[in-house]
């Protein structure tokens, strides 16, 4: 049975709580799919003997009563950390770094018995939209249309390309601007960032820390829905994590969404919007509006204010989480010359194991924190962040329950082809999904149809504080009616 | 606003980044382009608007003042790239 790779996460469970699987024979399966697919370069820490030893133990617990996951294989972002596994943030300041505890989400996800088949590539501290800024080079879009390799996506672009490519049946990704949204639409599979707060960030190394969210990418809105819920809980190692019950986002599923209010804000409709993504915006409409929802036009006027207030915000966290590689405690340290003090090792260690993309932004994060400077850009973006969310909290008080928009701007690029632009070109990737960071809310990417060269293209849908389950409902209406099926063709 | 050299090795030396002579102008010139970039925030008007604090209102989570962890030398000094009878080790710092 070689397709075993290609079963979703739901149609795998109810195959081994049969019986009629091993989560033995379907781990061998993704570890020789994922032995065939170096071209792709997602898997950069391949975790076999971890695998087969955690696949074992759910065989001799299977049954009515397993655990939500038990034996399931997935794959995990190289920005978690996994106990005695390398976990390096694709960045070469933590090479060597195999960290002494596990983080709350991966261990959330073995405690319902998950199988992790390896770490997965991604932008070097999650910094990027290409997956081009990893230490280890560029992961693949399993997506081809022409003799160009195209991108994932970034950053969880190794999370994208594995979950594309019936790697593995799902795996973690996390989301500051639209790192698990964004890939997800470059690769025709589903992506969703929760709530702020929903899952805890212990464990996963920070990035911007009142943005930073992890959240699964998985096959469909169902196995979304039921990885999410292993992922989420409240943990009082992350003071920002929710005391807040989590609910049965499968359960949620019911695909009714009569009488549910959808917004489609006008600002979103950006000047040189490609008519294919207009068209895909229009279908995924109709498609709701079919299925009984209500369509109100709404106005969320402080839209175009997201992407510079995040380039203030972000890398001014970033630049004080990343202060702690210093090279005394874990990971690289350069080697000193005759004479060299202190200040020379921080240095010399910063500029050897940090990429350009991560020292620009914590060099940017660093201007915009100094003396002087602190209140006109700062503090003025903390405020236009509050005025983002707020047009937010008036649309939800009007009465809409969830938000539709484009995920991205266009389908997948070629890998290089951003190279000769400038970084402000690169960001415009996470226009229509960072708005959701700065308010904290859920969003989900949802395959809804080809784009005319091929690729595939998908919509965001938005939800109120909290209410992933009925958020996870309407995309899976929206996935029903847009019926994507589409897969890449195998080259690699 | 434009970022010059000098502003671009100050900022350099703040987040301990060694940045060659030579890389200085480009590294301003990229300085420049995203604060200019930034610089939209100016347009808005934030008069009375507290600045954004937490995500979601919630209290943060507060618990008992207590040891609830610890005695794991071995476990933090596991990944130092210098460690020496129990401490992390570094150049000089006191003359």
């Amino acid at each position: 049975m070689s397709d075993l790779t290609k079963l979703k996460i739901a149609e795998a469970r109810d195959a081994l709580r049969k019986g009629d699987l091993t989560s033995v024979e379907l781990t061998q399966a993704c570890l020789s799919a994922i032995d065939a697919a170096d071209a792709l370069n997602a898997f950069v820490h391949k975790t076999p003997e971890i695998a087969l030893d955690q696949a074992r133990a759910a065989d001799a617990r299977r049954g009515a009563d397993a655990p939500a996951l038990n034996g399931i294989p997935l794959g995990i972002k190289d920005l978690f950390c996994t106990k005695g596994v390398p976990s390096q943030a694709a960045s070469g300041i933590l090479k060597g770094f195999r960290p002494e505890y596990e983080s709350t989400v991966s261990a959330n996800l073995f405690a319902d018995g998950a199988v992790m088949l390896g770490k997965l590539n991604m932008d070097e501290f999650a910094m990027g939209s290409s997956n081009e800024t990893s230490v280890y080079g560029d992961a693949v879009n399993p997506w081809k249309i022409d003799d160009r390799m195209l991108t994932p996506g970034g950053s969880s672009g190794g999370s994208a390309a594995a979950v594309a490519a019936d790697l593995c049946l799902g795996a973690t990704g996390t989301d500051t601007g639209g790192s698990i949204r964004q890939p997800a639409a470059f690769t025709g599979i589903t992506g969703i960032k929760p709530t702020y707060g929903r899952c805890s960030r212990w464990g996963i190394v920070a990035f911007a820390s009142s943005l930073d969210q992890a959240g699964p990418m998985t096959k469909d809105v169902r196995d979304a829905a039921i990885m999410l819920q292993s992922m989420c809980s409240h943990d009082v190692k992350d003071s920002t994590s929710a005391a807040l019950p989590v609910p049965d986002f499968e359960a949620a599923l019911t695909g009714d969404i009569k009488g549910k209010t959808i917004g489609i804000p006008k600002e979103y409709r950006m000047d040189g919007m490609p008519q294919e993504i207009e068209k895909l915006w229009a279908d995924g409409t109709a498609m709701l509006k079919d299925a009984g929802a209500k369509i109100v036009d709404i106005s969320l006027p402080h839209t175009k204010y997201a992407l510079p207030a995040y380039y203030v915000i972000a890398p001014a966290e970033a630049s004080s989480n990343l202060a702690r590689y210093d090279g005394v405690r874990f990971g690289h340290r350069a080697k000193l010359a005759q004479g060299d003090g202190i200040t020379e090792m921080y240095e010399k260690t910063r500029a050897e194991g940090f990429g350009p993309e991560v020292q620009r932004r914590v060099m940017v994060g660093t201007y915009v924190l100094s003396a002087g400077f602190y209140d006109a850009y700062y503090n003025r973006a903390r405020r236009v962040r509050a005025l983002i969310k707020r047009d937010f909290d008036l649309a939800f008080e009007a009465g809409v329950d969830a938000i539709l928009t484009p995920a991205t701007p266009s389908s997948a690029f070629g890998l290089g082809e951003m190279a000769e632009a400038d970084p402000i070109q690169m960001y415009l990737n996470d226009v229509f999904t960072v708005t959701v960071n700065l308010a904290g809310l859920p969003g989900i990417a949802v395959p809804a149809g080809l784009g005319a060269n091929g690729l595939p293209l998908g919509l965001q849908l938005i939800g109120r504080p909290w209410e992933e389950g009925d958020l996870l409902n309407i995309a899976y209406s929206l996935e029903r009616a847009a019926g994507f099926v589409a897969k890449p063709s195998k080259w690699w | 606003m434009s970022i010059d050299i000098e502003t671009a090795r100050r900022v350099a030396k703040l987040a301990r980044i060694k940045v060659e002579k030579d890389r200085l102008p480009g590294l301003a010139q990229e300085f420049s382009a995203i604060l200019g970039f930034i610089e939209q925030l100016n347009e808005v008007d934030v008069d009375g608007i507290e600045p954004m604090t937490s995500v979601e209102p919630m209290r943060l989570f507060r618990r008992d003042d207590v040891v609830t962890d610890g005695d794991q030398q071995a476990a933090v000094l596991k990944n130092a790239p210098d460690a020496r009878e129990g401490f992390f080790a570094v150049p000089k710092v006191v003359e």
